[in-house]
């Protein structure tokens, strides 16, 4: 645990940013450069940050050991899950196109306010949806990877 | 213009990589080793790759250089025990003359210089890696993606889904098998390492 005020009360200004970060390059990743991967430990570096800076015991309150991993299978299990969706909806293993939902398709109402004569979607398509989520599974799983890392290292005591 | 930008970056990693070789100061060497990393993640961006500069800066500049201090923070600091950075950390002389690594290494740079002179020009548009796969997949991709323009994000989570599987499958392992090693199981485990410690302090 640091004492240093400048040290605390800067670490606190950037979480907040830090985090923001790195959900954009979770959510965001489809459009521009990113994914669940980079997103992952962008968020998992937020939290070991405040684990340096404000102590271990802190941030087991905010992130609790056993939480985060069990957090470590669940991504892999979204991301599976995403894929056996495909399987049981009658595609193949990932094969996204199967997540279309056509329901929400061309609201005439909606029609007269937008741009351009094609039909509108108010859901992210089938591969929209798909990407969406696997890459949710990826960052659930590296933050909680990262994380958990951490711990074990910072755990311990000095040996020599 | 360019040149300004690409040349200082490509000197400081070739300066930071020796001085990384050099210094005997183990926390200066972790420090150093975050510093050429973060120029690795600033070159990248350089070379149009902002995904792999990302990821290089979170995990290589951030997350290892943690990693590597908290690990050093169990382990003494430097080769001699103390933690002081002294210019001896520059000019202590290896034990032995190492003439037989020093010609391992020579020989294989120049092999790895050699086989430079067969790739491809810098950004050459007849380049394989611009020809192979297919430029097609690049133009249908946003197509297919129903206007997604990230066709990094498009082939890493869709085209090649099953691989990515793959990868996140890697990560989920490795930290579980991290886990399994380091991690203290149980309260018990923990004071019977504890005990052990004070046994090792009344011996010595």
């Amino acid at each position: 645990m640091n004492t240093f005020p400048i040290i605390r009360v800067i670490t606190k200004i950037l979480i907040p940013y830090i985090l923001l970060f790195g959900l954009y390059v979770q959510f965001h990743g489809d459009f521009g450069p990113g994914g669940g991967f980079q997103a992952g430990v962008i968020f998992a570096s937020a939290l070991i940050l405040y684990g340096l800076v404000f102590g271990l015991a802190e941030l087991h309150k905010v992130a609790p050991p056993k939480v985060i991993e069990k957090m470590i299978a669940l991504g892999l299990v979204i991301y599976a899950g995403t894929g056996l969706a495909c399987v049981l909806l009658g595609g193949n293993f990932l094969d996204y196109n199967m997540l279309e939902h056509d329901f929400l398709i061309d609201l005439p109402s909606a029609i007269d306010f937008l741009p351009g004569d094609k039909p509108h979607h108010f859901l992210p398509h089938g591969q929209h949806l798909g990407i969406f989520l696997v890459e949710f599974g990826v960052g659930i799983t590296v933050t909680a990877v990262m994380t958990m890392i951490f711990y074990a290292f910072a755990g311990r005591e000095q040996v020599a | 213009m360019m040149d300004i930008i690409v040349i200082p970056i490509l000197a400081l990693l070739a300066v930071t990589a020796v001085t990384v070789a050099r210094i005997r100061n183990l926390w200066a060497a972790v420090m150093f080793t975050g510093i050429y990393s973060f120029l690795g993640a600033s070159w990248m961006l350089i070379l149009d790759a902002p995904d792999v500069a990302f990821t290089e800066a979170a995990v290589g500049a951030g997350i290892t250089t943690i990693l590597m201090l908290a690990t050093l923070s169990l382990t003494p600091r430097s080769r001699r025990g103390d933690g002081r950075l002294s210019s001896k950390d520059f000019d202590e002389k290896p034990s032995k003359t190492p003439i037989l690594p020093l010609l391992v290494v020579a020989i294989t740079g120049c092999a790895l210089v050699y086989g430079t002179f067969d790739m491809p020009y810098f950004g050459d548009a007849q380049a394989p890696i611009q020809l192979y796969p297919d430029p097609s997949f690049i133009e249908k991709s946003k197509l297919d993606m129903h206007g997604l323009p990230n066709v990094v994000t498009a082939v890493l989570a869709s085209y090649r889904g099953y691989d990515t599987l793959g990868e996140t499958a890697v990560i989920f392992t490795a930290g579980i098998a991290v886990l399994l090693i380091l991690r203290k199981t149980t309260a018990a485990d923990a004071a019977h390492d504890l005990a052990q410690e004070k046994a090792r302090e009344a011996v010595s």
